[in-house]
């Protein structure tokens, strides 16, 4: 719990990136998902991706979390590279940070309070007493405080994301990542959503990291922001100096326009000749 | 052209040897660090963890105690069968009066491990292997191993040292259960009397017999758990891996056990 934050002095981290990837790249099969990305996350600030589906984000995300092993390029997190990191190292960092998925990934078999205390329970000697208070707490910080004894499969898609939260923030994170946070909700649950973003940022100097293509809450979340596009950083700067960007992807993406330089068409043969033969 | 041919032949039989290498080489280690983590578990060097053993008996009760009637059914009638089949032959030797020694033997050495197995396989092999993947497309699994939780640890392991002692446990039932259905159909329709039964059956069963079908089991019960892991464990792609997967348990789960079962089978009649 607090013992992981006492261990990281917290002023000098200010301008010593948290996360940093250096020219990292991906290859799946021979089909080049990362091409060269390069990054600088900054203690407490909310860094946002965004990019279109199939644009490489969510293999961004993997990669910084650890579960994927880079084909190129360097992860560090902590000031520590993980790209060659023991299972065993790698699950001491892994207790630093936090993640939202896409759609909770809650353990369907325990009840919502018992997936909010799992880690807890592994990983801290807390007696259980102690434990369940803490995970009220957390409940409480997503609004679900009464809801701990329902199963997964009771409660709502938005709900799920909540408890999903609630379960990143258990062992009190220093990075959070967001994995398209706003997917498949309401906008209502969806500004929920932003809000306890921005919250635990603000209120307890959590680093976040967001990958998402919904370009409302990216601009209102987001301290800084990059923009993924085949592979590659096309664009970074504060979410104004994204919007003002003259970049035709950039604003294409912004817009929604359907065909641009992000084309509509993504068959890379010939239409006539493909129909003839 | 036939030179290609070739070629191409020894690539596809190369190919699949290195799959099944593979894929046996992914088992053995599931196995070896299932072992461990229970080592650790069982001595308690894992410190307070709390939960290792609530699991495990979680999964020894899904495993175990639901698959009970379902067992009970299939080898009571199998034992019927036996009887009446063994009847059939037996009686054209003068010799009915041997039909309690044939099924205790078969029940045993052979009929009360396999089936009791088979059964499993498809009972909780199955809805292993679907519940293992679904987990994964759910990002369950990274969900966990992004918490520095170790899904052999807290997924594989339980499942396997469960359907491990569960299967001896059922097989011990099961063996008592088939003998019953051999007695029932003694005592029915071929007029031997119950004391004769009781008595022959003792006399003729040895302990080896019982020792080498519960041996079996153990292996049959860490094979279909392990099968079962595995193939959940590689699920790629949405609903449709996750039937894969469960198809392939079973299938997979079978084929293993008969073909263990063949090995165990020259083993003893070699060794014992």
């Amino acid at each position: 719990m607090t013992e992981t934050k006492t261990q990281t002095p917290a002023v000098d981290t200010k301008r010593e990136p948290v996360i940093r990837v250096e020219t990292v790249g991906m290859d799946f099969s021979g089909r080049i998902v990362l091409d060269s990305v390069s990054m600088d996350v900054y203690h407490g600030e909310t860094l946002v991706v965004m990019g279109g589906s199939g644009c490489g984000k969510s293999t961004l995300l993997r990669v910084m979390i650890g579960s994927y092993q880079p084909s190129r390029g360097r992860v560090s997190l902590f000031g520590q590279d993980i790209t060659n990191l023991s299972e065993k190292e790698m699950d001491k960092l892994r207790l630093r940070f936090g993640i939202l998925f896409q759609s909770g990934a809650l353990y369907n078999s325990m009840t919502v309070g018992e997936n909010v205390a799992l880690p807890m329970h592994e990983h801290t000697d807390l007696d259980d007493g102690i434990i369940d208070i803490m995970v009220k707490m957390k409940l409480e910080l997503v609004g679900l405080r009464d809801f701990g004894d329902l199963m997964p499969s009771q409660i709502s898609g938005g709900m799920k994301k909540r408890v999903g939260l609630a379960r990143a923030i258990a062992l009190d994170p220093e990075i959070i990542f967001y994995d398209e946070p706003s997917a498949g909700l309401d906008p209502i649950v969806a500004g929920v959503i932003d809000m306890l973003i921005m919250d635990l940022s603000k209120k307890l100097g959590v680093t976040s990291v967001v990958v998402t293509h919904d370009m409302n809450s990216a601009f209102k979340i987001a301290d800084r922001m990059i923009m993924l596009y085949q592979g590659r950083v096309v664009a970074s700067g504060t979410a104004a100096e994204i919007k003002s960007s003259a970049d035709p992807v950039v604003q294409q993406f912004i817009t929604g326009a359907p065909d641009g330089p992000i084309p509509l068409r993504m068959s890379k043969t010939d239409f006539g000749k493909d129909l003839i033969g | 052209m036939s030179e290609n041919r070739v070629v191409r032949l020894l690539g596809t039989v190369g190919g699949a040897g290195m799959d099944l290498v593979l894929y046996l080489g992914g088992l053995g280690c599931l196995f070896k660090e299932s072992l461990r983590y229970f080592t650790v578990l069982a001595l308690g060097l894992g410190g307070r963890k709390r939960g290792g053993f609530r699991t495990l008996f979680f999964q020894m009760v899904r495993i175990g105690v639901r698959s009970v009637p379902i067992v009970s059914l299939v080898v009571f009638f199998v034992g019927m069968i036996i009887a009446l089949q063994m009847a059939y032959v037996l009686k054209g030797f003068g010799a009915p009066q041997a039909v309690p020694a044939v099924v205790g033997v078969a029940m045993l050495r052979e009929l009360g491990p396999l089936l009791t197995a088979i059964v499993l396989t498809g009972f909780a092999g199955a809805s292993i292997a679907a519940e293992i993947g679904t987990m994964v497309v759910s990002e369950e699994i990274l969900a966990l191993e992004s918490e520095a939780m170790n899904p052999i640890q807290f997924l594989v392991m339980p499942r396997v040292i469960a359907s491990a002692l569960m299967l001896l446990c059922l097989t011990i039932f099961a063996n008592f259960i088939g003998i019953l259905g051999g007695f029932t159909i003694s005592g029915l329709i071929l007029g031997l009397s119950p004391n004769f039964y009781y008595a022959q059956t003792v006399e003729f069963l040895k302990v080896q017999d019982l020792l080498t079908g519960l041996i079996k089991s153990v292996v049959f019960g860490t094979l279909i758990a392990l099968i079962a892991c595995q193939e959940g464990l590689r699920v790629k792609g949405g609903a449709e891996g996750v039937g894969r997967a469960t198809t392939l348990a079973v299938v997979y789960g079978i084929v293993a056990l008969i073909s263990t079962d063949l090995f165990f089978s020259w083993f003893f009649f070699k060794v014992l």
